[in-house]
Parts: structure tokens; sequence; C-alpha cells
């Protein structure tokens, strides 16, 4: 977990020293409050939510809400996905690096919905435990996210720069 | 092109549709090229996405910085709270065991799981394989110069297997070889990659896993880690596994 742990906090940090800051208060602050992890729940949940919540208190964390604000998907309709088009077919043709730009690109709040589905393989439900939002709103934000990246990739393979 | 059952591609690719939803879109999936389409895309998108996100790690001295930080606050506070310490710790160690059981657990099947996506993205490729042979002495000799290690071949002939080929692949940031065999219609990925430590603690020697009808099989041998895995049987994938380790 502690790998786990510290390539979310750099993905939210985008900075090496404030991800091992970020890491370290999570672990002192979770073993503080160990006694309020109630046993039979989510253990990487509770420790996602952490690193998430200590990170929004922080500066960085509080200029990411100020540029991304985490409301922007009140509406939480899932996005209608769309089936075969000219931007799903181009994505076999992409790169991991184009894949890394899009990533890089999105909303932080989408991002951090990506990878913790992605990368961290968690529930629907877990994430939505992770983010304290709604399961109709981490459905959305992966719809998006993902609606966005594969925009970003067709258009990165046709050569063009948006 | 749109269909009503793609607005469900996402949940299904993230393994979040379960009982009826999941048989029906299942059914449909057999019956509609342009959903499986869509939904290997999005699995495709996923499993980079996944690639691409392991991208931070952190470094020895800071991982002994947080056990030592935390050590450090453990025992100060135990200094003030021996009764609550000791239920606090034996509820820790509690959920510690099953945890690490689990979590050795979910490592091999993330493992096995993300070559099994390797496997299949290489057979959903146009070109599978970058030198195609079914000679292991045009193929051996394609990867010298290309990996920082060497492996040995077996003799195919009179066996059920036939060699397809081999291309270069990446795992967790380490090149190794992908070796493409075929038994009857079934095709087979061995992949050999230099053994590591997280990778030496899937096991200790052989072991066989079935998922999602793929098998696999993992073991280590002068210094290199093989995994064989395919949609064909466990006795064909333990067949080409022991073929495999006659060219030791």
């Amino acid at each position: 977990m502690f790998a786990s742990l510290y390539n979310f906090a750099h993905w939210l940090t985008q900075d090496r020293e404030e991800a091992e800051d970020l890491v370290q208060e999570t672990y002192l602050k979770a073993f503080k409050g160990f006694t309020s992890f109630q046993q039979g729940t989510n253990l990487r949940a509770w420790m996602f939510r952490i690193l998430r919540n200590t990170f929004l208190t922080s500066r960085t964390g509080l200029r990411v809400k100020m540029t991304d604000p985490l409301d922007l998907d009140e509406d939480t309709e899932a996005m209608p996905a769309t089936g075969e088009t000219p931007e799903t077919l181009l994505l076999a043709r992409a790169d991991q690096q184009a894949v890394q730009d899009a990533l890089e690109r999105l909303p932080a709040p989408y991002r951090e919905a990506i990878l913790l589905c992605d990368m961290e393989e968690m529930s629907y439900h877990e994430i939505a435990e992770t983010l304290g939002v709604p399961m109709g709103t981490v459905m959305s934000r992966l719809s998006r996210a993902r609606k966005s990246m594969r925009e970003r990739l067709a258009a990165t393979v046709r050569g063009v720069t948006k | 092109m749109s269909c009503e059952w793609s607005a469900k591609l996402d949940r299904y690719v993230d393994s979040e549709l379960t009982g009826g939803e999941l048989t029906e879109l299942e059914a449909h999936l057999r019956a509609c090229p342009a959903c499986t389409a869509d939904a290997l895309r999005r699995l495709q998108l996923k499993r980079m996405t996944q690639a691409v996100g392991r991208r931070f790690s952190a470094t020895p001295q800071f991982r002994l910085k947080v056990e030592q930080s935390v050590s450090a606050g453990k025992r100060a506070w135990w200094a003030g709270r021996w009764i609550p310490a000791i239920a606090a710790a034996a509820a820790l160690v509690a959920m510690l065991i099953p945890a690490a059981v689990w979590l050795q657990r979910a490592r091999v099947e993330q493992t096995l799981g993300e070559l099994a996506d390797l496997h299949v993205s290489t057979l959903a490729s146009a070109n599978p394989v970058d030198v195609v042979s079914t000679d292991r002495h045009t193929v051996k000799p394609w990867f010298q110069g290309k990996l920082p290690f060497s492996f040995n071949l077996p003799e195919m002939r009179n066996s059920p297997f036939e060699l397809i080929g081999g291309r270069l692949a990446y795992f967790q940031q380490s090149p190794g070889a992908q070796l493409l065999f075929e038994i009857g219609k079934h095709r087979i990925s061995v992949f050999i990659f230099q053994d590591r430590a997280d990778l030496s603690r899937l096991n200790a020697g052989y072991s066989l896993h079935r998922k999602l009808a793929f098998s696999s099989e993992t073991w280590t041998e002068g210094g290199l880690r093989y995994f064989v895995v395919g949609d064909a049987s466990p006795a064909g994938i333990h067949g080409l596994s022991e073929r495999l380790k006659t060219a030791y």
C-alpha cells in the first residue's frame, strides 16, 4: 500500500518533496487515528481518504481546488458512451507517452477518479468512499475523464494539438 | 455508431456489472461486433492508463524515514496508553495478518492479470510478433543486443506446440522476451524477464493459476523469471512449461 499511496500522492502534488511530506503525514495521521478506524470497513479506502483530505488542506491542494473546482460535475448523470467513433478507432495507435499526457491534462477531480479506478482497481463504491462523493458522481467523473482522454489521444494521433 | 448497450461498457470493463445485467451485456457482446470492439478499446485504454499511472516510486531512503517516524510515533503513543494500546495492537495484528495474505494474493493476481492483458493485446495486434519464425535458431538470436540476458529455447518438433515468433515486451519498466506458441487453435505467450525481488515473491517455484479462462504458470530458473500465459487448457500450459524447462 505504501507504493500505491506514494504514487497517488505524487500524481496529486506533481512534486516529489510534497508527495513525501503528504505520505509521511498520512501515515502519522493514520497511526494516531487508528482507533477511529472501524474494523470490517475498507482499510485501503480509509488510508487513501486520509491522504486525499490531507492533500486538500495543503497549499497545493487548495490551489488545485481553486483551479479545478470539485463541483464541476454536480450533474451526476453519467455521460452517454460514444460507441465506435473515429476517436476510439484511433486510440489503438496511441502510445504510452500520449496516454500519460492525456492523463496529466485531466482536471484533478477526473484524474484522481481514473487513477483510483484504473490504477488502484478500486470499485466504484470504494472510490466514492475515498473521495466522499456519491457513486453517481464517480461514474460521471470516470465517464467524462475517459471521453476527454479518448478525444485528446485521437487528436494526438492525428497530429493536431488541441 | 451508437448502441443503447454502449452506455454500460465502462461499468463492464470496470467489473461493476453483476447478475442479470452482466449476463445480458455479455449475450449482447457475442452478437454485436461494434460493442465488442468498443469494449476492447475501453479495456485497452484502461490498461494503458494503469501502466502509465504507476509512474512514481518512493526512494528506499524515504520508505525508511516513514517507517522510522511511524515507529517513533508508536513508541510515544504506547508510553501513555498501555491498556488501549494493547487492544489496538491486537486489532492491528488481527487486521494485518489477513491483509498480508490478501496483499500477497492480490500481487500474484495483479501480475498475472497484467501479463494476460499483454498476451491479449498482442493477439489483438495486426503484427503480434516482430520476428516471425518457427525456427528457434532464428527467434532466439533476434533478441541478441535487445535484452540484457539470454535464454534457451527447446526443440519443438514432435510436440503439439509450434513456435510462431517473438517480440520485445516491457513489464513494470523492465524489458523481456515474449514468445508466441500455438497449440491447436490456442495461442500461448511465454514471457521471460530478469527475476527481481518483487517477482520472486510470487512463489518459490512451480505455480499454476487459472482465472477468467486464462491459465498461467510461472517459475524461476537461472536468474530468469518465466511466465506461460494463455487460454489453452491448464494441461497445455503445463506441457509447454515442462518443455521449456528441458531447454536448460
